[in-house]
């Protein structure tokens, strides 16, 4: 820790040094760029993974707080950059640095108005083109007057913008083409059976070959994290189930355990495990789930059906001991919702024990297949280094090498006390990202099985007052998602509502990939890889 | 075994009685329209009905189970709905052929079941160039599908059309090689001839190796031809949502709905009229007793039963397999179907001139 602290304050010594969860350096705005490339590319700090890209409204300044990760060191370091201009505030990029920076920057873009020196393409990416002001500033007027509903429809810009920084310091606005004058460009998206929800693709093809692919979200944006501004802490749980619906119990339960974190309150045991357990088997439905939906993608209709099958399974558990299906609300600070239905333990001792030989089957029917097989192998490939770089991570990572298991990185609840092993693959490409999916099916099981006889007795949460005031402070939490690692940031002024709530969502950084991978693919290669890289739009549109 | 040509021919005389020629012709081929017709409809639910029950099964689901005794009248329901729907017409197409276009498809499909030989003597097209008439009149149906795709004014089903147009043209060429092959090795391209002559046997047997490698050719082509899965990448919906009918609705959708399951039904016909005897039954050389019981069972049983067959085995490739890539389809037609079917072409001749057949 020392040696980080050093070395930045060696390189920069303008950077001012603050306490907190990791150590915090608060940055001059236009020295970032070069202290982001140092921490990029020295040899003991190694920070390649941009975890987190937070905009942030400080009441006084606009900026950004970036959360750096090495992910060799597995050390963490936090940057602050702010600008007191708020009238006209601009950063600098680090999407030359880190990949996954290009769309965080440009949310931010979206939602505070800071715009950034060096970035390809200044253009919003949730809201509409003519929306009006930037609704995560404190000083945003939410009249409906200001945005009225729109009775147009929304222009599609064919160009966009880049600011780039002039020799004599002024700064200069170039107006940048999306795609080339007479390219082909064909809509895929929002309503289209293979985007697997409203997502939209702007692809410029070639024949059948894909050119460049623009990526448009947004289409079903609530804004959640401005409403979470405005809830109480309990209050804000009750939106996470609402995000990757996949995933609703990690999400929850990174939400929580953030809070907790903050509170530094102690969660029983039995809570710990029954969130591990909720957790694994939250996971084993999205990747049935996964697996469903890329056969249909790929045309095997039959094998989709077998997915959803033992997926209703897991629903059933589910429904007992949560009350729902969807958006089952579990998770709760201080523990869980309710304790555990009678009958949870021997379904999911059933569960586990049908499990096994339906992979089976899932393999003969798909894996095998020599179709299935030639359109996987090789499609979309993705480089350990891209991986890192646009923060793929989750099953998408780790079939590119990256070991990125948050379990395994920095075990919660109940991991440290389970035996699993962390489904690596080097091929990177959508057949490998397939079988380290259905994989880690396996090793879920492997968890559950450990688990499920050995729940602790004792309470199944600890009481908490209704209103809770978390102590001042920047708290951030990772849990490992269905799809990838997801992060809550969350600052506190103290109050009994959060000052800024942010999602880190996986699904985010894996759009952020789809550009980059189908160049030069099939239009069936789109689709392809969108499914392998699995991501969920409510993650996306937060 | 009856011989349905005493009905045909009683019909005809019956009507020359009472008519002039003219009139009992036109008469006849009233008849015939309508015959064929409200057949082609038949089959067409049929056909429906059962892909529903047997993709259900496939997938752990019940099928259709409302409508009638075991959903039997789901696609009659189904039908007076699509009957009774809107023709959208869009904007900035081309009306003409816009309109045009699923009429094509339903002609060249129509034209190819007239040359169906349903049983002894129930045949309404029968003349000397059978096969190479079917050829013909069977690729009409190509340039339904591409007007459609090109009058549509739509990205996705211009896509649609052209994968199409160059499916249809790459696995027409391995269709026509593997009927070559039953051509040269039968020595005749009349369709009642090529019945009669498997009376010894079906050519698949008769015609051993080179025969059972022309039958998967054509098994493989013919599916790819009906733009049946896994070869559905005209219309794979994951890709471009419904192909080259995305803007169809109502009947004029029907129309592309119907030939598809009739072109299914064509292509198992013509597989088991070239292969398999078409309505001919099975009889073993010397085991008389038995060619006397297998020659009580209609014709028409046997050819439907030997089409339904080959229809169930094209429906079992479509629920189990994954789509193909437009270059792996055309890379499995160039590479590989063709040069084996110009070898196995090599082949038939070769055990014709020897005469190393059964």
């Amino acid at each position: 820790m020392a040696n980080i602290q050093e070395k930045i304050a060696a390189f920069l010594p303008e950077a001012v040094y603050e306490e907190g969860q990791y150590p915090t350096f608060a940055v001059p705005a236009e020295k970032l760029p070069a202290l982001a490339r140092y921490l990029h590319d020295d040899g003991e700090l190694q920070f390649d993974n941009l975890a987190a890209l937070v905009g942030m409204d400080w009441g006084e300044t606009l900026g950004v707080v970036y959360y750096l990760n090495s992910v060799k060191y597995n050390h963490w370091v936090i940057l602050k950059a702010a600008t007191a201009d708020r009238k006209d505030p601009i950063l600098y990029s680090v999407s030359d640095i880190w990949a996954n920076a290009n769309f965080e920057e440009r949310e931010v873009y979206d939602f505070y108005g800071i715009r950034f020196i060096g970035h390809p393409d200044m253009r919003r990416i949730f809201l509409r083109e003519d929306w009006n002001g930037y609704p995560l500033r404190k000083d945003y007027d939410t009249s409906r007057e200001n945005n009225p509903i729109p009775e147009t429809n929304e222009e599609c810009a064919d160009t966009t913008i880049s600011l780039a920084m002039s020799p004599d310091g002024k700064v200069e606005k170039k107006v940048v083409d999306i795609f080339e004058k007479n390219d082909y460009i064909v809509n895929i998206g929002p309503q289209h059976p293979a985007t697997h929800g409203v997502l939209r693709f702007r692809t410029s093809l070639e024949g059948e070959i894909i050119k460049k692919v623009d990526v448009h979200c947004g289409y079903i944006h609530r804004g959640i994290e401005k409403l979470w501004e405005g809830m109480t802490y309990p209050q804000t749980l009750h939106m996470t189930d609402r995000l990757d619906y996949l995933s609703a119990h990690q999400n929850r339960h990174a939400l929580c355990m953030c809070i907790e974190d903050a509170l530094q309150l102690e969660v029983p045991q039995r809570a710990q495990y029954i969130r591990t357990m909720m957790d694994e088997l939250m996971r084993i439905s999205s990747h049935l789930l996964f697996f469903s939906t890329l056969c249909m993608d790929l045309g095997a209709l039959t094998a989709f059906f077998y997915g959803f099958r033992e997926r209703e399974l897991v629903l059933d558990i589910f429904e007992e001991t949560c009350g729902a299906r969807m958006s089952m609300n579990y998770n709760t600070i201080g523990g869980v919702m309710a304790d555990i239905h009678p009958d949870f333990q021997r379904k999911v001792k059933e569960f586990i024990k049908i499990m096994p030989a339906r992979l089976k089957e899932y393999n003969e029917v798909f894996t095998g297949n020599v179709i299935a097989r030639n359109r996987m192998i090789g499609v979309g490939h993705l480089s350990l280094e891209d991986a890192i770089r646009y923060n793929a991570t989750g099953p998408t990572g780790r079939a590119s090498g990256w070991a990125c298991d948050v379990r395994k990185r920095t075990p919660y609840a109940a991991y440290d006390k389970v035996q699993f092993d962390e489904v690596l693959s080097h091929e990177g490409d959508s057949y490998a990202r397939y079988n380290v999916r259905l994989e880690e099916i396996v090793q879920s099981l492997h968890i559950l099985e450990q688990l499920v006889d050995n729940i602790p007795e004792g309470d199944y949460a600890v009481k908490t007052k209704p209103i809770i005031k978390v102590p001042e402070g920047r708290y951030f939490k990772q849990v490992e998602a269905s799809r990838g690692a997801f992060g809550i940031y969350l600052e506190s002024r103290g109050d009994k509502t959060p000052y800024r709530l942010k999602v880190v969502s996986p699904g985010f950084a894996l759009v952020g990939v789809v550009d980059h991978l189908v160049r030069g693919a099939k239009i069936a290669d789109l689709i392809t890889i969108g499914g392998s890289l699995d991501y969920v739009v409510p993650d996306i549109d937060r | 075994m009856f011989d349905f040509s005493i009905v045909t021919r009683w019909i005809d005389t019956f009507l020359r009685e009472y008519m002039p020629e003219w009139g009992a012709l036109l008469v006849e081929f009233v008849l015939i329209g309508v015959a064929l017709l409200l057949l082609y409809a038949l089959i067409a639910l049929a056909l429906i009905y059962g892909e529903r029950k047997i993709c259900a099964f496939f997938q752990c689901r019940l099928g259709p189970n409302r409508v009638g005794p075991y959903g039997l009248f789901q696609s009659v329901a189904d039908m007076i709905k699509i009957l009774i729907k809107e023709l959208i017409s869009i904007k900035h197409s081309d009306r003409f052929l816009f309109n045009l276009a699923p009429y094509l498809v339903i002609l060249a499909s129509m034209l190819t079941f007239g040359c169906m030989p349903f049983g002894r003597g129930l045949q309404v097209l029968d003349f000397n160039i059978g096969v190479f008439f079917i050829m013909a009149v069977s690729s009409i149906g190509v340039l339904g599908i591409l007007l459609a795709g090109w009058s549509s004014n739509n990205k996705f089903t211009l896509i649609g059309a052209m994968r199409s147009g160059a499916q249809m043209v790459s696995y027409e060429l391995s269709i026509g090689l593997s009927m070559l092959a039953v051509v040269v090795f039968a020595g005749t391209m009349q369709t009642s001839q090529l019945v009669e002559l498997q009376s010894r046997g079906w050519f698949i047997f008769t015609g051993h190796i080179p025969m059972i490698i022309a039958f998967v050719i054509y098994l493989i082509a013919g599916t790819a031809e009906t733009n049946r899965g896994p070869f559905d990448l005209p219309e794979a919906e994951s890709e471009l949502t419904a192909g080259y009918h995305t803007e169809y609705s109502g009947i004029h959708f029907g129309f592309y709905y119907l030939a598809e399951y009739l072109n299914m039904f064509i292509v198992a016909g013509i597989a088991s009229l070239l292969f398999l005897g078409g309505w001919m039954p099975l009889h073993i050389g010397g085991w008389d007793a038995f060619n006397q019981v297998m020659d009580y069972i209609p014709s028409v049983v046997w050819f439907f039963g030997k089409t339904a067959v080959v229809m169930f085995i094209i429906m079992w490739f479509k629920w189990t397999f994954p789509r193909l890539r437009i270059d792996q389809l055309l890379n499995l037609e160039w590479k590989y179907l063709v040069p084996i079917g110009f070898v196995n072409l090599l082949l038939v001749v070769l055990i014709t001139i020897f005469g190393i057949h059964f």
